[in-house]
């Protein structure tokens, strides 16, 4: 077994004897582990087995299908049924010649109400019934199609029916332990080398405190659920989905092979996986195959397969043209819808039935971007221009279900738009490039909706410097401020704009501009009010810790090479890393929200960097206020705590110098004793010359010599 | 202090040795010509002319007198330190690494490279007191560990002979018979190629610095682990300090790195570490290249760098420096 390998059998044997087991008792060929669980070991010859599922078992009816609820029509009628049934089942595939059979009671001659297809190939049978199973043929006749091979089976399900068998119930894990920790730290995930690592940040130690530690865990990334129930790990065979209260233990195994994405629904009630598998014949394009399992069950519940054109917007197909994820998710905590851009159309699923809202796609000509309001079931639609201006481009909310439309704003001779929700869903920022007179240059602006207002009023917001480029844009998490680096050139502004100003008619106005900063990314911190400022890329990690109450700089420090920046949930520190994008420096920095470096970690081979996300508080927003009105009440408490552990820390640590220095010292006390029972050899082995190593640290006298060298003897004859 | 910076070589440094008296110091460079200068002012004294290949070592004899050099060319060469005449010349068919003169000065070790098919060697010669007398005979020869030696030194009383090279193993070897006393641990031992290895100055206690990113401290009689200094560079050289508890560490990104990252990023300062509570202590930059020789001056009041910049840079302590409190 692979496992094998990477358990050291030092490790076998210490886990053993904890577990109280004599290894050398032990036959392990009577070993067997339960059917179907292989207890987190995946074996070596797994990947075979995933190849060969479901070996072909040649029937010779696999091309063939059952089409059932066909209406029962009488023999004048049956000419005219067949034709439209051969219309519909020759789209998907060609039927053999008389490979349609639709049998006729012999009594009344009148036809059963189904009918027998055979296809040329079994995959054409599969995509028809697959395509068809459920179509409308009129109002109470919907087909129901399936594999006549599946007839068989389907027979086979015993008439009497028995009780399923209810298995006591145990109790699970507690997932959400890790939010019970007394000092309330957060944690985080990394990943170096082949060493995957979960961590405490212990910023009152300044230092990470270990979790769990996993060697060639993962085949190529991990990822937190959104709110940090479960920790996703990505591998060939498909995704494993990690939890618990003291260690991580194997929740799920989502089977998909070569898995490349995956995604979970923001309310952590389904995981996406996508794959794409490259065509055997090179002119067709990417075949996608898309799984929506149930994260609790563990249940598949809807797949989708397609080649990657239906996946994207533009025609031009191929890997570029996803964006992933597919599948945005709307409708709040709860999960309810997910949706897809398609060519002209929207399609939203509900997720009670994991079928079209409606039963059908929602058509918008030429459609290019969405995006759901992160709290409500309200999609923003942008369609650009076309015909040359005389059909403006567009940006629309819709309500689902339902398809209102509750604002529209046309635009003309845009470019492009980017939409930007503030994360309560309060404000739609949708950054907006128009044209310039000429159509050769663009200018940005920003459409500004206030979705939670009457009628949702859209005001327009145009840089002081119309030309500035539009460099990068936040919203203040659950606030009213929004951040924008402008500028061209090296050294751009950053504005800091409110939407709360002003009266009853609120009306969005700058708060400052900052000038000439070394900045092209913002980091807000999760609770608000602080932000970073940071340089990435070409600008070498440059970081600047900034306080947007009071519009003044907390910090700023450097962290040179830096790729990733990410606050922790709670917005008390910011991690920066190195990652291997950038060769050198691999590694990660610890910062608190002000700015203060608190500790370092190098890690040669730096791939990930994620800080495990929390819950949303239960806290009301009126107790959030109440707290901060008298966090000097609450912090006490937390400043007494800090203080213990800072002077516990200088007591251990004046205790460790100590013992480092006793223990130093009867080192050199041994080293000297040596040293002077080595005297007298040393003496000889220097011909009785004492050296100035030889303690008594004797002078050496400083002498004058004089040293004449002949250079050149000249003899001249003198008259 | 400003440091003095001594420009007289015209390739990278490879080492430094300072003479007994800590008034000379002596350079090594990838140029042929190995030099002394003063080590106070950092004045050129002269040159060793005659090698024809880059120079890896060198020691001096605890009079001053005698230099020995091991240099690619092939040969380990015995100078007069005063006049700068050669002497003798040993011959191998293969680049000589390190040199190191035993205890009374009559003993050297000198390690050659594997090179052509043959293994790598260390190697005993008896320097003969009257030059004319000089053999090439070897007293000890030893075979065995794979890859590059890249320094061999004396234990204490001359009784062991202390190697270390790419294999990453540090190993105790009887100077009479040539026998493998110690090897040190894999797992606490360095992970990659130890590049240097600085004795201390009563022989106890030696550092090893490696491309794993850190200086180990050894005890010389037992081989036991005492200290490990972690770093975030690949490390190319180290020194003790004969006064204080500081070790220095030197060494940076290697030179195939250095042209595609900015200079801050190469980390070429020279660390100092509280050798006892491993913490560090402080910096000293300067050069632009990685370190690749550093000694400390034997009254412990000055050190001396080299540089893969061809440089060497001389610094003489603030009183500062003397006042550090951990």
């Amino acid at each position: 077994m692979a496992a094998a390998a990477v358990l050291s059998m030092s490790e076998i044997e210490n886990k053993a004897m904890n577990i109280g087991i004599d290894l050398s008792t032990i036959v392990f060929d009577n070993i067997v582990l339960p059917p179907g669980d292989d207890f987190g070991i995946t074996s070596d010859d797994e990947d075979i087995l995933h190849e060969e599922v479901a070996p072909e078992f040649e029937t010779g009816y696999g091309n063939v299908i059952v089409v059932d609820n066909l209406p029962v029509v009488s023999p004048e009628k049956f000419a005219k049924l067949e034709g439209v049934i051969r219309k519909i089942y020759s789209q998907t595939g060609v039927i053999k010649e008389r490979g349609l059979w639709m049998p006729v009671n012999p009594g009344t001659n009148m036809t059963l109400g189904y009918c027998f297809i055979e296809f040329n190939t079994a995959q054409e049978a599969k995509e028809a019934k697959e395509k068809t199973d459920g179509y409308k043929l009129d109002k109470s006749h919907i087909f129901i199609v399936d594999m006549f091979d599946d007839i068989e089976r389907y027979m086979n399900v015993p008439e009497e029916w028995t009780p399923a068998e209810i298995k006591p119930y145990e109790a699970g894990d507690h997932l959400q332990h890790w939010l019970t920790d007394e000092k309330a730290r957060d944690q985080f995930v990394i990943r170096a080398g082949t060493v995957t690592e979960i961590f405490w940040n212990d910023a009152r130690q300044l230092r990470p405190d270990p979790v769990y530690h996993y060697q060639y865990w993962i085949d190529s990334f991990v990822q937190w659920s959104p709110l940090g129930t479960y920790l996703a790990t990505v591998h060939q065979q498909g995704a494993i989905v990690w939890g618990g209260k003291s260690t991580f233990n194997l929740i799920h195994r989502f089977p998909h092979n070569q898995v490349k994405h995956i995604d979970f629904s923001p309310g952590e009630r389904f995981l996406v996986t996508y794959s794409s598998q490259e065509p055997s014949n090179p002119r067709d394009t990417h075949r996608v195959v898309l799984n929506i399992f149930d994260l609790r069950t563990g249940k598949l519940m809807r797949d989708f397969k397609g080649s990657v054109d239906d996946f994207t917007t533009g025609g031009s197909g191929g890997l570029s043209g996803i964006s992933w994820p597919i599948f945005k998710w709307g409708g709040g905590k709860e999960d309810k819808y997910f949706a897809r851009i398609g060519k002209n159309a929207i399609y939203v699923y509900e997720t009670e039935t994991f079928i079209l809202v409606d039963k059908k796609s929602y058509k918008v000509d030429n459609v290019v971007d969405f995006s759901w309001s992160p709290t409500d079931s309200i999609l923003a639609l942008f369609v650009p221009e076309l015909g040359g201006g005389n059909q403006p481009a567009r940006v629309s909310l819709v309500q689902m279900p339902g398809k209102v439309e509750l604002r529209q704003k046309n635009l003309f001779s845009v470019s492009d738009c980017k939409m930007y929700w503030q994360s309560n869903g309060e404000y739609l920022a949708v950054k907006v490039d128009w044209y310039t007179k000429t159509k050769k240059s663009t200018y940005s602006g920003f459409e500004l909706f206030r979705i939670k207002e009457h009628d949702i009023p859209i005001e327009v917001l145009e840089l002081d410097n119309k030309n500035d480029k539009i460099i990068a844009f936040a919203w203040e998490p659950k606030g009213h401020r929004f951040a924008v680096i402008h500028g061209d050139g090296p050294r751009p502004d950053v504005s800091f704009y409110s939407m709360k100003t002003g009266g009853i008619t609120a009306r969005v106005s700058k708060l400052t501009t900052l000038k000439a900063k070394q900045a092209n990314a913002l980091y807000w911190s999760p609770a608000g009010r602080f932000i970073v400022l940071a340089g990435l890329k070409g600008f070498n990690g440059q970081l600047e810790f900034y306080n947007v109450d009071d519009l003044e700089t907390m910090a700023t420090g450097e962290h040179f090479m830096c790729t990733d920046i990410e606050w922790d949930p709670t917005g008390r520190y910011v991690a920066t890393a190195v990652t291997l994008v950038h060769v050198m420096e691999n590694g990660f920095h610890i910062w608190s929200f002000n700015g203060k470096l608190l500790y370092r970690i190098p890690k040669d081979n730096f791939f990930q960097f994620q800080w495990r996300p929390r819950p949303q508080s239960l806290l009301s927003p009126e107790k959030e206020e109440e707290i901060s009105r008298n966090l000097r009440k609450y912090s006490k408490k937390y400043e007494a705590e800090d203080q213990d552990v800072s002077l516990a820390l200088s007591e251990q640590d004046r205790k460790k110098r100590r013992v480092l220095q006793e223990e130093w010292e009867t080192w050199t006390a041994r080293w000297k004793q040596y040293h002077e029972e080595e005297r007298e050899l040393r003496l000889q082995l220097r011909d009785g010359e004492p050296s100035d190593d030889e303690g008594s640290q004797e002078q050496y006298e400083a002498k004058e010599v004089e040293a004449e060298e002949v250079l050149d003897v000249h003899e001249e004859i003198v008259d | 202090m400003r440091p003095i910076l001594m420009k007289g070589h015209e390739r990278p440094l490879t080492f430094l040795k300072y003479n007994r008296e800590g008034d000379l110091l002596l350079s090594c460079a990838k140029d042929h010509t190995p030099t002394v200068w003063f080590a106070d002012d950092g004045q050129r004294l002269g040159t060793y002319r005659g090698h024809n290949g880059a120079v890896w070592c060198c020691d001096v004899s605890h009079d001053s007198t005698r230099l020995v050099t091991g240099s690619a060319d092939q040969s380990v060469k015995l100078w007069d330190v005063q006049t700068g005449t050669q002497l003798y010349s040993f011959n191998f068919n293969s680049p000589a690494r390190s040199v190191d003169f035993s205890v009374g000065d009559k003993l050297v070790i000198i390690t050659t490279d594997p090179f052509m098919g043959n293994p790598s060697t260390i190697q005993v010669k008896r320097i003969a007191e009257d030059p004319e007398d000089q053999t090439s005979d070897s007293v000890l020869t030893i075979k065995g560990p794979q890859g590059r030696i890249n320094r061999a030194v004396w234990g204490p009383l001359n009784k062991t002979i202390i190697s270390a090279g790419e294999d990453s193993i540090i190993r105790i070897w009887d100077s009479e018979t040539g026998r493998l006393l110690k090897e040190s641990d894999k797992e606490s031992g360095h992970q990659k190629t130890i590049s240097s290895l600085c004795m201390f100055t009563d022989k106890s206690h030696f550092l090893t610095g490696s491309a794993d990113k850190s200086a180990k401290l050894w005890d010389t009689r037992s081989l036991t682990l005492l200290k490990t200094y972690q770093m975030d560079r690949p490390v190319n050289a180290v020194a003790i300090s004969p006064l204080l508890d500081h070790v220095v560490i030197g060494g940076g990104q290697e030179a195939v790195n250095v042209t595609m990252t900015d200079r801050r990023a190469g980390k070429f300062e020279a660390k100092f570490y509280h050798k006892i509570l491993q913490d560090e202590i402080g910096g000293v930059k300067g050069h632009f290249g990685p370190i690749n020789a550093l000694a400390f001056n034997p009254d412990g009041r000055s050190f001396s760098s080299g540089g893969e910049d061809g440089y060497v840079r001389l610094h003489h302590f603030d009183p500062d420096y003397f006042s550090i409190r951990m």
